[in-house]
C-alpha cells in the first residue's frame, strides 16, 4: 500500500472549501461551525467531530488574527479527514517556536479578548494524528491536519 | 445532571438569550477567559463561566456544544454577541457575582 494513502493525499470522497477573511473577528469561527455541521451531516462520530472542531477553530482563528486571507478546505477520505488551511500573510519565521505552548505574538487587543494564549497550534497537534506546517515569511502559511477515521 | 432552569432560579441569573433554550440539562461547569483553554478543556453540556462578552464566545460554545454561557462580574453581552447566540441557539446568562463565587454556588447544585 502506498504510504500516501495513510496520510490522506489520494483523491478525497468529498472536498469542501471555505474562504476565511483576515481581521474579521465577527465572522471568526463561522467556517469551523459550518465544517462541524457538515461532519455531523456525514455522520462522523461525536469524538471525531470534537477533535476536528478544535483543529478547525484554532486554524481559522490564526488566519483571522495573523493573516490577510485564507482558505480552509476539509477533505473526507476513506480512512481519514484532512483539514487544510492556506493563507496569504506574514508567515511564521520559526515554526518550532510557534508550536511551543504559551508562545504568542497576539496583540493586546487580541489578548484582552481571550486570544493569544499560545495554545492554538498545540491544541491542533493534540487533536490531530498528523500536523504539518509550511510557511514562507512574507508570503503565507499552509497547515495540514489529518485525523484518522479508523 | 441539573436543569438549566433550576440553575437560573437557584443563582438568580439574568437571561439574555434565548428563552426557548433553557430546558437543557447541564452536566457540570467550566470557568475560563482564554478561548483556546476553553476549547481544550471544556466538555459538551457544561455551563461556561467567563467575563468575555464578544461574539467569538458563541462560536466557542457552539463548536464545543456547551450548555450555556454565564457572564460573570455583571458583564453584559455585546449586541452582536446576542445576535449570534440567537442564530446558534446558545443560552447566554449573567450575574453580578465573580467567577469564583458562581463556581462555588454552582458546584453545590451537582
Ligand atoms: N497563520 C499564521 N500566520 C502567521 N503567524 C501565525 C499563524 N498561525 C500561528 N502563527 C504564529 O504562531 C503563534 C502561535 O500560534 P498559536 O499556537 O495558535 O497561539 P496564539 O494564536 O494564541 O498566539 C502566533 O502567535 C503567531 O505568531
Ligand atoms: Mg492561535
Amino acid at each position: 500500500m502506498p504510504a500516501c494513502d495513510a496520510e490522506g493525499t489520494g483523491k478525497p470522497l468529498l472536498r469542501q472549501g471555505y474562504a476565511v477573511q483576515g481581521g474579521d473577528f465577527l465572522a471568526g469561527g463561522t467556517v469551523s461551525t459550518r465544517i462541524k455541521d457538515l461532519l455531523k451531516e456525514i455522520g462522523l462520530s461525536p469524538a471525531l467531530i470534537r477533535r476536528a472542531a478544535i483543529c478547525c477553530y484554532e486554524a481559522e482563528m490564526n488566519v483571522v488574527m495573523y493573516a490577510r486571507q485564507g482558505t480552509m478546505t476539509v477533505e473526507i477520505h476513506p480512512r481519514e479527514l484532512v483539514i487544510r488551511v492556506e493563507d496569504e500573510g506574514p508567515g511564521i519565521p520559526d515554526v518550532e517556536l510557534a508550536m511551543q505552548e504559551g508562545y504568542s505574538t497576539a496583540t493586546d487587543f487580541m489578548r484582552s479578548r481571550g486570544f493569544g494564549a499560545g495554545m492554538g497550534l498545540p491544541n491542533i497537534r493534540r487533536n490531530a494524528d498528523l500536523l504539518e506546517i509550511e510557511s514562507v515569511v512574507g508570503r503565507g502559511t499552509s497547515l495540514r491536519a489529518v485525523i484518522r477515521l479508523v | 445532571m441539573v436543569a438549566l432552569k433550576h440553575i437560573i432560579d437557584e443563582l438568580g441569573l439574568k437571561v439574555y438569550c434565548c428563552r426557548d433554550t433553557l430546558d437543557r440539562p447541564i452536566i457540570g461547569g467550566y470557568s475560563g477567559d482564554l478561548l483556546s483553554d476553553v476549547m481544550a478543556h471544556s466538555h459538551a453540556g457544561e455551563i461556561w463561566i467567563t467575563i468575555q462578552t464578544h461574539p467569538n464566545i458563541i462560536a466557542v460554545a457552539s463548536l464545543k456544544e456547551l450548555g450555556a454561557i454565564l457572564l460573570a462580574n455583571g458583564r453584559a453581552p455585546l449586541p452582536e454577541t446576542l445576535e449570534k447566540a440567537e442564530m446558534e441557539r446558545i443560552s447566554v446568562l449573567g450575574s453580578p457575582l465573580p467567577a469564583f463565587e458562581l463556581a462555588a454556588r454552582l458546584s453545590r447544585l451537582f
